[in-house]
């Protein structure tokens, strides 16, 4: 229980590893726009091509990128049925009163293979990244819109926070539930109202000692002069190096031939 | 030798209480002093370690660190940065998801430049002795190095004084030894000023005075010898003596003619050989 992390970031060293963050968010939020740009099959070539040239830079392989669509299946097939019966066309096979489409399951297709591009590639950005650089990269990006009233500093604090404590709370939960066992708890049995009510004696305890937590981690931080984002400096500073460069013009040239190809194909 | 904090008539209130938490305090603690404050549970020795970095605010008379008043609130971060605090809880206290970004927290919120707070948290985690953990996560780290930790982030915030709240309560006994030696090579090696605030007497025994509180107030105050041989008057308040001393009091009960003062288990072991 205590192995647990976050959009289970793979450490190492690869080119892909060393991108600044903010770079990888944002080619990441540029490979989503342009998977709904794309409006044929022979458009896809160019994410594929994405996927795979960041596969060998990483050296994550494809096939473990793959896994992380199984818990996402469900909703994949649903988009492919629904698109298959929904759209009217030229029949092809009729199930009762539900017919089969060449059309419908032209777009079933295009739309499924959309979606497994779109969850692979942003699994890229989490594996890649650890939760920390993402953190870093997030608030440097939300930064310019401070004036705009969004908390860049609040929110990426916030979450360093929560990082750092789920290990914390895990062992804790770990640890009230063995003591509410060994008072006679039960949290495996019954069924799923039962169950839910049972888990009364394990929220109680770790929700009270989580604010407790909060208020002692609050004065803490205090103590340490922290007074919010104004004035504070990082240690570690965001740089952009050529590498980022490399990736913005490989990337730009990704996007551009998949553009000229919805007019040409 | 000049004063690194100063107390003067110092009285301390908590909104929700009617009893006064502190009453007249009164003390001066020298620049690279090594000062613990022992007191049973209620005594106000905690309340006493808030008001010396600014968490609280006296209710009644002042405190100064290194001549800044506590209760001026522009000087609060000057007052918060002179003074360090490390509190009893290892795992609320630390910030980051690494132990490096952790002991940078600090210096970070004092806006020193990035190079600069490089150099810092490589001096802290060697003063403490981490230097091969900086990468990693806290949580996998044992209390006691969870402890120096904190202690590295104080210090990199380079402060005079290191006021330490019951540091070593949630800690197993090789965890505690960790943490009380760090404490007495900073005080001894870089000349800070230390306040330790502890329920073990052993921790005690080792400081350069001791003051003892009770009821909010500060009772007994002089070096380890002075306090810890008046035997009955600390148990009168409910405290414990280091165990030889509660030993040589028992001898000399039993009219065994022992030396009343003795403090550390090597002097025991000595004038124990010399009797038989």
């Amino acid at each position: 229980m205590r192995e647990i992390t976050i959009g289970q970031y793979i450490p190492g060293n690869s080119a892909v590893h060393r991108l600044d963050p903010r770079t990888k968010i944002i080619v990441t939020l540029f490979y989503m726009i342009l998977l709904f740009l794309l409006n044929n099959f022979q458009g896809y070539v160019f994410p594929v091509a994405f996927i795979v040239l960041a596969s060998v830079l990483s050296g994550i392989s494809i096939k473990y990128m793959l896994k992380g669509l199984r818990p996402l299946i469900f909703i994949i097939a649903l988009t492919f049925i629904l698109n298959i019966f929904m759209i009217k066309g030229r029949i092809l096979y009729e199930i009762g009163p539900l017919d089969l489409t060449y059309e419908g399951l032209y777009q079933g297709a295009f739309m499924a293979i959309r979606l497994v591009l779109l969850i692979v590639g942003t699994s890229l950005l989490t594996l890649t990244t650890s939760p920390i650089s993402l953190t870093d990269g997030i608030e440097k990006l939300l930064s310019p819109f401070k004036k705009l009233g969004i908390p860049a500093h609040e929110l990426a604090m916030m979450m360093t926070i929560a990082l750092r404590f789920i290990p914390t709370l895990l062992e804790e939960t770990d640890k009230i539930m063995k003591a509410q066992m060994a008072r006679g708890a039960d949290f495996e049995s019954g069924n799923i109202i039962k169950r839910a009510k049972n888990m009364v004696p394990l929220l109680v305890p770790l929700f009270i000692s989580a604010f407790r937590r909060a208020d002692e981690l609050a004065m803490a931080m205090e103590a340490r002069c922290y007074r919010g984002g104004e004035n504070r400096t990082r240690m570690k500073e965001l740089k952009m190096t050529s590498l980022d460069y490399m990736t913005y013009v490989i990337f730009s040239t990704i996007v551009l031939g998949a553009l000229i190809s919805r007019y040409l194909w | 030798m000049t004063a690194e904090i100063i107390a003067q008539g110092v009285y301390y209130q908590y909104a929700q209480d009617n009893n006064l938490a502190l009453k007249d305090i009164n003390f001066k603690i020298d620049k690279g002093e090594f000062v613990a404050i022992i007191g049973p549970n209620g005594s106000g020795k905690s309340t006493l370690a808030k008001l010396l970095n600014g968490i609280f605010v006296p209710t009644k008379g002042e405190i100064y660190v290194d001549g800044v008043n506590t209760a001026s609130k522009e000087d609060i971060w000057k007052v918060r940065q002179k003074a360090g605090m490390v509190f009893q809880n290892p795992d609320n206290q630390i910030v980051a998801t690494v132990v490096e970004e952790d002991v940078a927290f600090g210096p970070e919120n004092l806006g020193i430049p990035p190079a600069e707070i490089r150099i810092r948290v490589r001096e802290a985690l060697e003063a403490v002795e981490l230097t091969e953990y900086a990468h990693k996560a806290p949580h996998l780290l044992s209390g006691g190095q969870k402890q120096r930790v904190a202690i590295a982030g104080i210090l990199a915030m380079k402060p005079q004084c290191i006021i330490l709240d019951e540091p070593t309560a949630m800690l197993d006994p090789v965890g505690r030894k960790e943490v009380i030696s760090t404490v007495k090579k900073l005080n001894r090696e870089e000349g800070k000023t230390i306040v330790l605030i502890t329920h073990f007497m052993d921790e005690a025994v080792q400081a350069d005075r001791v003051f003892v509180m009770s009821n909010g107030q500060v009772v007994m105050e002089g070096t380890p010898r002075q306090v810890f041989t008046r035997v009955e008057k600390l148990k009168s308040i409910g405290l414990d003596v280091p165990q030889v001393t509660e030993l040589s009091y028992q001898l000399r009960k039993a009219g065994i003619e022992i030396r009343p003062d003795l403090l550390t288990l090597e002097e025991t072991v000595d004038c124990l050989c010399q009797l038989l």
